[in-house]
């Protein structure tokens, strides 16, 4: 490993100020440490910002709820309030990872973690998100877990987090240290020509806390892996839907495993506002999203996979299975 | 500090199983690897060194966490115990006796951090905290064989004896429960 410096920062702007060259910011740990362990992250100075005053779950009087980005996942997973209201949240974080790594895993963290790719994580495979210019293993490589919507070919690659497919199905911005808010929609970006980004932000922004908008419709998060626990999503669905008389007032989805960011299905959505909300809906809007779908060699099974995965999700929130508002 | 060939060093004061200790530690060193080559501490093991395997689980701060994925330099001031911490003096813990009890282990070399995440995962479930297999509703979950191997799932055996740990858990949770 690389030798490198460490300082703890005491205040956003202190952290923000030390953050030059090669610097990385450090939260848990649970991501960073191991790409710096297999020479995938090099940084010359580690910037602790754990320490900061980002700890703590609000909720504002416009009623949005406001998670600092210093919380641990675990202690967003089990905060009453989430629970309760943003259930779609708390799932899809006791979905990733495991009991260890939840407590020590932090939510701007988790927003920032890298793919799991394993051509990213070997530095003797080409890679253009590793090394830009270099190529994609993946792409005519094992390429079962990969992408088959939005990707090029620079890049095939799966943003992991479950939580941001909660967070992007929710209409979730990020805080960032001396900028605007940005929604999570603006925050993540597909590879276009440019894989080595997975976010539209600068070096040195600094994600300082997440906003939730007030909360409103039922929502669950549902997560189909090769076993049962502590395993990264084949795919998963987050989805909230708002019923009435019968009818699709409003929904929305988002889809985990299949993009180089949160997939939200957009087109799902415009589809199924206003139709009766059946089974019937719910298929021909999964399969409408899945139109665009480029499965590559391995992982053709992720279009039926995501088509099914999204109308059982829908079903049982329309038949008042998962949570509530 | 920098010592002249670009490696860091700093001083940081960790108390291990109850003691307190200062020490000088390269910035690149992991928790793991200073309980187990600084302190001698060589009961927390190393499986993975990627925090897939949970052999080097052990309780930061009172939770339990992966040592391969903790930096030591990050853990100035922070309380750390062990599996050397777990029993008071010849007594071993509930866990620990279950763990006997039940034959919870073949080779031995996952079962200390079978041994910090179980107790760890106690200490959450008595605070009600929720698990992916937990149904909505407060209240401490009940600890079934579906939550513990929910619970421990980031704890990996090779020999297989998830059954025996299963069993040994569930015993010690009943006891806690009483």
């Amino acid at each position: 490993m690389r030798p490198f410096a460490y300082e703890r920062a005491t205040t956003a702007g202190a952290a923000r100020a030390a953050h030059t060259g090669d610097a990385a910011y450090l939260g848990g740990g649970t991501n960073l440490v191991d790409l710096m362990r297999l020479g995938v992250a090099v940084p010359d100075r580690l910037i602790d910002v754990s320490g900061l005053a980002h700890d703590r779950i609000e909720r504002r009087d416009d009623g949005a709820i406001v998670i600092g980005a210093g919380v641990r996942n675990s202690d967003l997973a089990a905060d009453r309030t989430v629970r309760a209201e943003l259930p779609v949240l708390s799932q899809a974080v006791l979905a990733g990872a495991s009991g260890q790594i939840r407590n020590q895993a932090t939510t701007g963290g988790n927003l920032l973690q890298r793919t799991r790719c394993p051509y990213f994580q070997d530095v003797t495979k080409p890679c253009n998100k590793r090394e830009p210019g270099s190529g994609c293993a993946a792409r005519d490589g094992e390429n079962h877990n990969h992408a088959i919507l939005g990707h090029t070919l620079t890049c095939v690659a799966t943003h992991p987090s479950d939580m941001a497919v909660a967070l992007t199905a929710l209409d979730a911005s990020v805080h960032l240290h001396g900028r605007d808010p940005l929604p999570l929609a603006e925050l993540y970006r597909l590879p276009h020509d440019d894989a080595s980004r997975d976010t539209t932000l600068a070096p040195g922004d600094l994600i300082t806390a997440v906003e939730v908008p007030p909360p409103g419709m039922p929502s669950a998060y549902r997560k189909v892996r090769e076993r049962a626990s502590y395993a990264f999503a084949l795919v998963s669905a987050a989805v909230a839907l708002d019923v009435a008389d019968g009818a699709v007032r409003g929904c929305r989805i988002a889809l985990g495993g299949v993009a180089h960011r949160p997939w939200r299905a957009y087109r799902a959505e415009r589809l199924l506002t206003g139709m009766p909300a059946t089974e019937e809906s719910f298929r021909r809007a999964a399969l409408a999203e899945m139109e665009n779908a480029e499965p590559l060699r391995d992982n053709g099974y992720k279009v039926p996979l995501t088509a099914n995965l999204v109308c059982r999700t829908l079903s049982d929130l329309a038949s008042g299975e998962g949570g509530r508002p | 500090m920098d010592s002249g060939d670009g490696v860091v060093h700093a001083e940081i004061t960790v108390t291990v199983n109850g003691a307190a200790r200062r020490l000088r530690v390269d910035t690149r060193v992991s928790l793991l690897d200073l309980l187990r080559e600084e302190l001698g501490l060589t009961g927390a093991k190393k499986g993975c060194d990627h925090g897939q395997c949970g052999a080097c689980t052990v309780l930061l701060d009172g939770r339990r966490a992966n040592a391969c994925l903790a930096l030591a330099v990050a853990q100035d001031g922070a309380e750390v115990v062990t599996v050397e911490g777990l029993a008071g003096g010849d007594r071993l813990s509930p866990l620990q006796q279950a763990f006997l009890d039940e034959d919870a282990f073949q080779c031995g070399y996952c079962t200390p951090g079978q041994l910090c995440s179980a107790t760890g995962m106690l200490d959450e479930a008595a605070r009600g905290r929720p698990s992916a297999v937990t149904p909505p509703g407060d209240g401490p979950p009940e600890l079934d064989d579906a939550e513990i191997r929910e619970r421990m799932s980031g704890n990996l055996c090779r020999c297989g004896a998830y059954v025996n740990i299963v069993a040994a858990v569930r015993a010690a949770a009943g006891e806690a429960a009483r």
